[in-house]
């Protein structure tokens, strides 16, 4: 699913975030990026959702090579992709119903089909009776439950989860690692990049450790 | 088919949306546009009544034409009944040799004559052309040269020439003004719209980061865009025909004065839907050229 060989990642300025990171990561499995802040984590994981290009090495993602995809592919590659963010991106000018619809309505789906998917993921992630609610009024729980139904929504085969469960209490950090569990066993591949080691333990996925943009063996 | 139409209408639905959500703002936007095309669209319809007037005002273009002399009175007159019946002529006025020397003398001019036995002025046909346009006076005169009984001729089309040459500098000068206010209105709506997409820019983000394509950002701001520059050109036909009823009545008595019954007409079904379409493709470039622009600069 995931294949990076040899890839590095070079700032403007100089600065390696990832040197020479080679890995594979199976289709339906379940990894945790740990590390400590600045090991490199977020990069990986931005590099394997085409945000960022390697400056050297090859990432290759669902048989694409994202060194050399072309630009106006990007977005249909991205499609595939669910995208957790630890800041969530949410619209807060919309409602939380909208948020979730925003991704099938730029696959081009709508109507009655799009309302019932959106509100089956509102309903996974326990925020269906929140609907009609603006992303402001919820919880940073909430919010980032609501992040997760946008990215599972479209029922991608990846999901991309950074730093998930930054800044939530450890019943919603909880709560957020069984639901990306119930998804893996569904057969999604799911990639979770943390620094909460104790977190990891009580999910017993693989764990790939960075630490200075490099893998620790 | 039915996911595009639906993401059409739910741009328009977008763009309608941004409008009503400042609406102070776009109505200053849509009003600066109806002011900008009023401008040309304004001077168009005066060149056309002035145009139109110059056909109907009584100063016509006029042929003297002087008669053989020892020609027969008679038949002078004959002659200025006959060139009267003419598709190209308006009307015609026999002069007698003694009509025009008693002139002469009314205009204090007898020394010219004094000392003269015999009356030097032949008789005279003033001969007012149908047309105004000087290439239909002079093709008319060298028509009128060729006739016998004719021995020479003046042209008066001077004044036809300075309103013609003046109604082509108009003509000049509004396509001069379409083209310049047509850029002011391109880059009024590319203005709005870089603030917009500003505005829009975490949005945006957020879009593409989900796989949204640029043609899918793009569209409702190139409805925005579009509607604004309709609506800025409805705004223009709006004040170009209120302003023509403001100054119908001074016109009126301008052109009773010329002797003419001029009735103003303000712009055609025809001339508003060029005026509206102009204005909406205006719109739709200075949208697309501002979010083409703005899009880059967020890659």
């Amino acid at each position: 699913m995931i294949e990076l060989s040899s890839v590095t990642k070079r700032y403007p300025g100089g600065h390696e975030a990832l040197a020479d990171i080679s890995l594979t990561i199976e289709r339906g499995e379940l990894a945790f990026l740990t590390g400590h802040s600045g090991a490199g984590k977020s990069t990986l994981l931005k590099l394997i959702a085409a945000i960022e290009r390697p400056t050297g090495g090859v990432v290759m993602v669902s048989g694409q090579n994202l060194s050399r995809i072309r630009r106006a592919a990007l977005p249909y590659f991205r499609r595939n992709i669910g995208l957790i963010f630890q800041d969530h991106k949410l619209l807060y000018d919309r409602s939380v119903f909208d948020n979730v619809l925003l991704p099938l309505h730029i696959q081009g789906m709508g109507g009655n089909d799009a309302a019932k998917r959106v509100r089956a993921a509102l309903d996974k992630v326990g925020l269906l009776k929140r609907e009609r609610a603006r992303p402001i009024t919820l919880s940073g729980g909430e919010q980032q439950r609501l992040c997760i139904a946008r990215a599972i929504v479209s029922r991608p085969q990846l999901l991309l989860a950074d730093e998930p469960t930054a800044n939530l209490d450890e019943d919603y950090a909880r709560d957020i690692m069984d639901m990306f569990q119930a998804f893996n066993q569904v057969g999604t591949t799911v990639v979770i990049s943390t620094h909460d080691q104790a977190l990891v333990g009580r999910y017993g996925g693989r764990t790939i450790h960075l630490s200075d943009g490099r893998l620790v063996p | 088919m039915k996911a595009w139409f639906e993401h059409n209408l739910h741009s328009l639905g977008l763009a309608l949306q941004t409008l009503r959500d400042a609406p102070l703002a776009s109505l200053f936007s849509i009003l600066v546009i109806g002011i900008a095309l009023s401008l040309p669209a304004g001077l168009y319809l005066a060149l056309a009544n002035l145009d139109r007037m110059a056909g109907g005002v009584q100063t016509r273009p006029e042929v003297s034409l002087f008669l053989k002399p020892g020609l027969d009175e008679d038949r002078g007159r004959q002659l200025a009944r006959r060139l009267a019946e003419r598709g190209d002529i308006a009307q015609t006025r026999f002069v007698a040799k003694a009509d025009g020397l008693k002139r002469l003398h009314e205009a204090g001019l007898s020394d010219l004559t004094a000392g003269l036995t015999e009356n030097p002025l032949p008789d005279a046909i003033v001969v007012s052309a149908a047309q105004t346009e000087p290439g239909a006076v002079e093709r008319l005169a060298v028509e009128l040269k060729s006739l016998p009984e004719i021995d020479q001729l003046i042209v008066d089309a001077d004044w036809a020439r300075r309103l013609a040459a003046l109604i082509d500098f108009g003509h000049e000068l509004v396509l001069l003004l379409a083209a310049l206010l047509g850029l002011a209105l391109a880059a009024i709506t590319g203005n709005t719209i870089r603030l917009q997409i500003y505005a829009a820019r975490e949005e945006i983000e957020v879009s593409r980061l989900i796989g949204a394509t640029d043609r899918f950002i793009r569209r409702p701001f190139l409805y925005f865009g579009t509607l604004q520059g309709l609506l800025g050109g409805l705004a223009g036909w709006a004040i170009v025909s209120g302003g023509l009823y403001a100054l119908e009545s001074a016109l009126e008595r301008l052109a009773s004065a010329w002797g003419s019954q001029l009735a103003l007409h303000g712009l055609s079904l025809v001339d508003g839907a060029i005026l509206l379409a102009s204005a909406a493709v205006l719109g739709f470039l200075g949208a697309f050229l501002a979010v083409n622009h703005s899009l880059r600069k967020l890659q």
